[in-house]
Order: C-alpha cells, then structure tokens, then sequence
C-alpha cells in the first residue's frame, strides 16, 4: 500500500476589487463591490482586497477618482464577509499610516504595503504600524522583473525584518519569463523565514502559467482576479488558477464553479474594455512598464492623436516606476511638441 | 560699497549642510558661514569644511554657544533632523538668532522664498516645507493669483539615490507636511502630495508635477495662468538656476463630463499641470539631486533676505 502526502494549500488572495479597479479606471460602485465581494466569500477564497487600483489614498488628478469614497467600499465589503479576510493595499508616498489606520478601523485584517522593488525601506514605518495594529501584513516588491533575483532578496530581507508576514515577489509589468519567476520566487523561499506570495500580470500571457511556476517554487500566497480582472491585460485568473490547481491535486478548498459563475455573470459585463493580453496590453510586458499605465496612456494618446505603444516604450524606455502616471502626459506632450 | 556681512553658522554636516556651506563658499552675499557645526569630529563634511579654511565645531549647537564665536552669529541654518531641530530651537528661543529651518520639524511658519518670505521677516524660526514644496509651491501660488484653486496636488519624483535614511524612514512626513503646505501657503481648499523614489541609472533629474483645480474657471483665462506660471519659473530660477518648465503648462476643461470625484458634487471647471524639472547646480551633491539642490538654494536665499533686513535694508 502507498500513501501520498496530501499537496500543500496555498492562500488564495483576490484582487478583483483592487487592482480590478485600474481595468474600470476606478469605477466599481458599491453594490458592484459587495454583489463580487459576497460571490468570493461564498465561494471561500481566503483573502480579499479593496482599495483604489493604487491603494489607500489614491483618489487623485494623477491616478483617477473612484466612483465611491474608499471607506464605503471597504466597510461596504468587511459587513458582508464571514469566511474571507478583508485586506487593502498601501503604496507609501500616497497612502500614509493614517490611511492605513481609518483602513483598518474599517474592517481590514490583513495590511498590503508596496514599493518599487528597491525601495523596501520606505516600507518600515507602514509594515510595523500594521503589526503593531495586530493586522496581517503582506509587503509587494514591485516591477520585480526590473533587479536580479540577489538584489530582491535583499529587499525582501529588509521587510522580513521589520516584521512583515509575507513578502511577495511581484511582476507589475507582467514582464517576468517563467524561468526568471521560479528563480526569484525559490531564492526568497530558501532564505527568508517568512511566507512567499506572488502577484502577476497576464501581458506575455503567463499571468496563469507563473503563478503555478511560483506555488510550485513555493509560495504560499497566491493573487489572482475573476476573469483577470486588473491592470494591463489583467492579473492571472483565479478561477483558471484554481481549475488548474485542482487539476494538479492540490486543494484549494475553493469552489470552481461559484468562481467561474462569478467571473463571467458578475465581473465580465463590467468590463468597458476587453481585459485582454492586446497589442497595447502586450507591449506593457514587452517594454517592462507598470501595468495600471495602460488605460492612461490609451487616453493620452487618443486626446493627442498618439500611437499607445509609442508612449508605453518611451515609459518603459526611460525607466518609470510604479506611481509616475503624471509621466505619461509629459511623454504625450513630449512626442506632440517634438 | 561693500555690504556688511552677515554671519551664520550651518549644523549638520551631512549632504543638505555641507551643499549649503559650498553655496554661501559660491555664491553668498551678505551671508558668509561662521561656523561649520557638527558632533563627530571624524565626520567627512567637518574635515571638508576646514580643508577649505571654514571654522569648524565639533561639538553641537551647545558647544558652538560656549565658544566666543557665538557671539557674531546672527542666523543658524538647521540642516540636522526634525527630532534635533526641536532642541535647537528650544536652546536659541529669545537669544535674537534667526533660525532657517531645513528639517521637516515645522515648528516656524513654511516660507518659500518667491512666495511668502516678506511676511515672516520677523520670526525667529522659518521652515522650508520639503523639496517638493520648495518646487511646487510657487507654481500653485502664481496659478492661485489668477483664479481660485479649489484642489492642488503635486507628485515629486525624486532619484533613489539622493533620498537619505531620514526621509526613507518617514516618507509619510514628506506627503503630509507638503499637502498642509500646500493649503497653509497656498490657500488651496485641499492638497495633496505624492512622492516616488525612481532608482533608474544613471538616475533621473528630480521632476515635480503640479496638478491645479479651478472650479469655474472663465473661458480664455488660459493664456493669463501661462504668463504667470512662467514668470514664476523665471523667479525661481533666479535662486535655484536649473528650475525650469519641463512641457509647456497642459489644459484640461472639465466640462462634459464635469469632475467627479468621490464624496462630492461634480465639479465644472479647469484643470492646469504644470511639468517642472530641477537640475542641481552641482555645489557638492550631483546635478540629478535637484530635490536638495532646491532646499539649500532656497535656504540661502531666505537666509540672504533676512541679512538685508537685519541690516535694515530693504529691496527695493
């Protein structure tokens, strides 16, 4: 007789609700959110994130102005989970630690703070707030296709130490082939004490594909979306992740169905435009530029009668990290008055 | 005629103090730096500093005060940290010294040079916001003078590399002392500030963009907001020589759709951005840290005025 060790379970952590923001250029209403939120938790997803599609305090000129107040949403979704913990996202140098707190006071469990991938120090003062605050706390290291995998896990030894929970090896740009994952993803796992999560986009169209390649490397977080719903050609999708999962024997004590069933009746005719590895999406993971540019510069280009792929590469060109969408007109104006 | 000099001393001996002191070396006026302030005696910028001849303490603000030096000072420029600043300025309250302060420690009222340093002639502390207020500060106020701003907000992206320890450490002071500045000195209904640190290399110029609301705005007041965005950066450049436009100044009428923002009414009106660059003149930090540069340029200038108006004179 043989017996098998049964394969471990991941986390599973939806971002319909945040990043899925950037795909609506921040226009879920309230009802949208908690009809999404409800089919999540029902369906037992572990962890759900709400924010604007760039975190805590993103309402603004530069980002876009969601359609509610960020409080709504969140105190909207944390009164009707009852299996799902509720998680925000935090990029310092927008969101600040008051933010963080309201956030909290609001219903949310679980703290994700993000910086560029070499800018984990910025971090600090947010990840031991949180901890101290008795939140889970998750820390992004961004665009992490932009640094060799010694260098991240260096960033990533900075958060564990100042108490992070998990940190992730995140692909923004969804520009991470799938050899360059499993390395980033493995080294963390090896050297750090803490959990490893990974977050990706779908633009080279390995949004599925290197998430299974990161469980497999060994994280135990993973984020995924309904129908990818998120920026650039959207994040990988968690009901596809989750049918693939199961596939492979692992249980993710997720429901398949009520996922699938979400993502097409409540999260697909939502979408204004197709969630799509397109030309302008492709060209995001080509160039190596922050997903969420995608629908910014499509505007820009459009009021200036621009081509998008030409500003997403001169973006990608001149090294723009997360956060710098007030560059996406200077590169437009650029190319007008040139 | 030779005007009389004014005698300052610098504490803090890291980049922002020691930039500084190569400015007052360079380009000073009335003021001439005195005393050259520190606490470790090892430090690289104490031994710079008396290589080029400047007297040099090595044992604080209160050592500096024990030594006859004291006496011939009438302006400190407090390049330390907010925690520090905080002492200083108890230790200096009624001894008659002007303090400049460079630390985000605010305790005097923010003054911006081209914007509001007349009225503050006569405090004994002053506070220079943030480099990206030092940057966008001007710009809001010269939009403002043409037409109510009801929402102000800045981005400022700054090289990796010329953000030190202090201000990684609480990147949150920067976003939050910068938006009150914002509305303090601006009189803007509601600012906001964002900061990004880019570690491209070779790094990037510091870049500054200012995002104005005008609810209301009448058509055609265009070209009015243009002069004066421009003349402004011209008045800047004055002290901080690489302040310049990056783009021409962007208009975008909220019309149809009107903004709508969460939480309130929409809103009809005229959106203006502004697109600065600030190239560092190179004093001591390189020309990509233009976010210091512009501290230090600004403090000497404010240092400068005070001179001339200690001196009881007053431009004309």
């Amino acid at each position: 007789m043989t017996t098998t060790t049964p394969l471990r379970r991941p986390l599973l952590q939806d971002v319909t609700l945040r990043d899925g923001m950037h795909a609506i250029a921040h226009q879920y209403s309230v009802e949208d959110m908690v009809r999404i939120a409800r089919a999540l938790d029902r369906a037992k997803v572990d962890l759900i994130e709400v924010s604007h599609g760039d975190g805590l305090a993103g309402n603004s000129f530069t980002y876009g102005f969601s359609a509610a107040p960020e409080l709504a949403y969140i105190e909207a979704v944390a009164e009707v989970l009852t299996h799902a913990r509720l998680a925000a996202l935090l990029l310092p140098g927008i969101g600040t630690v008051e933010d963080l707190k309201d956030a909290q006071r609001a219903g949310v469990r679980t703290l994700r703070v993000a910086t560029h991938c070499t800018e984990a120090d910025i971090a600090k003062q947010h990840v031991e707030m949180g901890r101290s605050l008795g939140m889970d706390v998750a820390c992004f290291l961004m665009m992490a296709h932009q640094i060799p995998t010694l260098a991240l896990l260096e960033q990533a030894q900075k958060l564990a130490d100042y108490g992070a929970h998990c940190v992730y090896v995140t692909d923004s740009a969804g520009a991470l082939l799938m050899h360059e994952t499993t390395e980033r993803v493995r080294a963390l796992v090896e050297h750090l004490p803490c959990e490893i999560g990974f977050h990706n986009h779908n633009n080279l169209g390995l949004g599925v594909a290197n998430t299974v390649l990161a469980y497999e490397a060994g994280a135990s977080r993973l984020d995924g979306s309904l129908a990818g719903m998120g920026a650039g050609a959207g994040n990988c999708a968690l009901e596809v992740l989750v049918g693939v999962l199961h596939r492979m024997g692992i249980d993710t004590g997720a429901d398949l169905y009520a996922l699938a069933d979400a993502a097409d009746q409540l999260v697909r005719p939502l979408q204004q435009r197709p969630v799509q590895t397109d030309g302008n999406a492709l060209m995001l993971g080509y160039a190596g530029v922050y997903s969420s540019f995608l629908l910014h510069a499509e505007r820009a280009a459009a009021h200036f009668g621009l081509d998008a792929r030409d500003i997403l590469v001169e973006l990608g060109r001149r090294r723009m990290v997360g956060g710098q969408e007030d560059m996406i007109y200077d590169v437009a104006l650029s190319m007008t008055d040139a | 005629m030779v005007s009389q000099r004014c005698n300052a001393a610098i504490i803090g001996t890291g980049n922002i103090g020691t930039d500084l002191l190569m400015k007052t070396l360079r380009r000073g006026g009335r003021v001439h730096c005195a005393a050259f302030v520190g606490v470790d005696p090892a430090s690289d910028g104490l031994r710079r500093a008396a290589a080029l001849g400047v007297d040099v303490f090595a044992e604080g603000l209160q050592g500096l005060m024990r030594t006859p030096a004291w006496e011939n000072i009438a302006l400190v420029f407090d390049a330390t940290s907010a925690k520090a600043h905080v002492e200083h300025d108890a230790m200096l309250r009624g001894s008659g010294r002007r303090l400049i302060d460079l630390t985000p420690a605010a305790i005097g009222p923010y003054v911006v040079p081209v914007v509001n340093l007349d009225e503050h002639l006569d405090a004994p502390n002053v506070n220079l916001v943030t480099c990206g207020g030092q940057a966008t500060l001007p710009i809001l106020y010269a939009i403002s003078r043409v037409q109510p701003v009801q929402s102000g907000e800045i981005v400022a992206s700054i090289a990796s590399k010329s953000a030190g320890p202090g201000t990684r450490a609480n990147i949150d002071e920067f976003t939050r002392t910068t938006g009150r500045a914002l509305e303090q000195v601006c009189g803007v209904e509601e600012g906001k500030a964002i900061i990004i640190l880019n570690p491209a290399d070779p790094p990037l110029l510091m870049r500054d963009t200012v995002h104005a609301f005008l609810p209301d705005a009448p058509t055609g007041c265009e070209p009015d907001i243009e002069h004066a965005v421009r003349a402004m950066v011209a008045q800047v450049a004055r002290y901080v020589p690489g302040y310049r436009l990056a783009q021409r100044p962007y208009f975008l009428w909220h019309r149809d759709p009107p903004l709508r923002r969460p939480g309130k009414p929409p809103a009809v009106g005229l959106q203006v951005s502004v697109f600065l660059e600030v190239e560092g003149s190179g004093d001591y930090l390189p020309p990509y840290a233009g976010n210091l540069d512009i501290m230090t340029a600004a403090a000497l200038a404010v240092g400068e005025r005070l001179a001339s108006h200690l001196a009881g004179e007053e431009p004309t």
